[in-house]
């Protein structure tokens, strides 16, 4: 049968392989928003396994406000992502300090 | 090995070799079919989770909404690749060093045991007597509403961000001013001049 250890370690996996992705993709921001979207991916993972593991009904509520937050999340970093494109021209990591000291 | 152990297997290794394709592929649209790719793997996870609600969801709301917005962006953002992947191989070993520790360190506080805990009970929401959606709705309406409706601000002021962060008004372009249009009175625009009648002369 399926257990509960089973759904925690695939969160745990998902979860390294978008830190390692920040790690490797410092320099491009989109790369980064994808791995922000698979950290919330992996939290969910683990919030649906415990939810049908103890029977309760806040697990899964709480997802669907993850969703949510990760949606406007999305919406806004992309806004962003087009006004600083609009503005620079790139979209490089390295060349936005402008507000450097 | 039971039918739904291969299949949990199955989607796992989907859902993984998706997310590492996500982080390594050198072209950021094909990065994001690979996370498409990664939740339509997670909402068949979540069928057999039996949490039927939110596996639609993720399909219709996030695949559907979300990662299309993001490839509406990516797409129309006309990016050189080259200068992004710079670091690329040089942070590639800190980054997995990183990652592994991290992800043998989790593993190991999930522990053993918790392979051995079977999720065997069965579907709360069959064993009330009531459907996934139905379980979920009297919960969500129920003692969470007040997050509920927090989450619809929340999704209110991020509508109203983007549309004022992406606003631009360009110098030249000919458009209307409502404000102005409705903020017009009578004297402005019209101007009573007092004269005495004058007749035309005929002309002989």
């Amino acid at each position: 049968m399926i257990s509960l250890g089973h759904y925690l370690a695939l969160g745990a996996l998902l979860f390294a392989i978008s830190v390692a992705g920040i790690f490797i993709n410092r320099k491009n921001v989109i790369v980064l928003l994808l791995c922000v979207e698979l950290m919330l991916l992996a939290v969910n993972v683990n919030f649906v396994a415990f939810s049908r593991f103890l029977g309760d009904a806040s697990g899964q509520v709480f997802v669907f406000f993850v969703l949510t937050v990760a949606a406007a999340e999305t919406a806004i970093g992309l806004a962003i992502l087009v006004v600083l494109f609009r503005n620079r021209g790139t979209i490089n990591v390295d060349q936005i300090d402008s507000m450097k000291g | 090995m039971t039918v739904q152990l291969a299949a949990f297997y199955a989607f796992a290794l989907v859902t993984a070799l998706a997310a590492l394709a996500v982080i390594s592929v050198r072209n950021p649209i094909h990065a994001v079919l690979c996370l498409v790719l990664t939740f339509f793997s997670t909402a068949c996870l979540w069928l057999l989770l039996e949490a039927e609600f939110l596996a639609i969801a993720l399909v219709l709301v996030y695949v559907g909404a979300v990662m299309v917005l993001f490839l509406f962006v990516v797409m129309m953002l006309d990016i050189n690749i080259d200068p992004l992947r710079e670091g690329f191989a040089r942070y590639l070993p800190v980054g997995l060093a990183v990652a592994l520790i991290m992800a043998a360190e989790m593993i190991t506080l999930i522990g053993v045991r918790r392979f051995g805990q079977a999720i065997d009970s069965p579907d709360p929401a069959i064993a009330a007597g009531t459907s996934n959606l139905e379980w979920l709705g009297r919960e969500l309406f129920g003692n969470h509403v007040l997050p509920f409706e927090v989450a619809a601000v929340v999704l209110t002021v991020a509508i109203i961000a983007a549309i004022v962060l992406t606003l631009r008004r360009r110098p030249g372009t000919k458009h209307q001013d409502p404000a102005a249009q409705v903020l017009v009175r009578k004297a402005d625009r019209l101007r009573m001049v007092k004269m005495d009648p004058v007749t035309k002369e005929r002309a002989p």
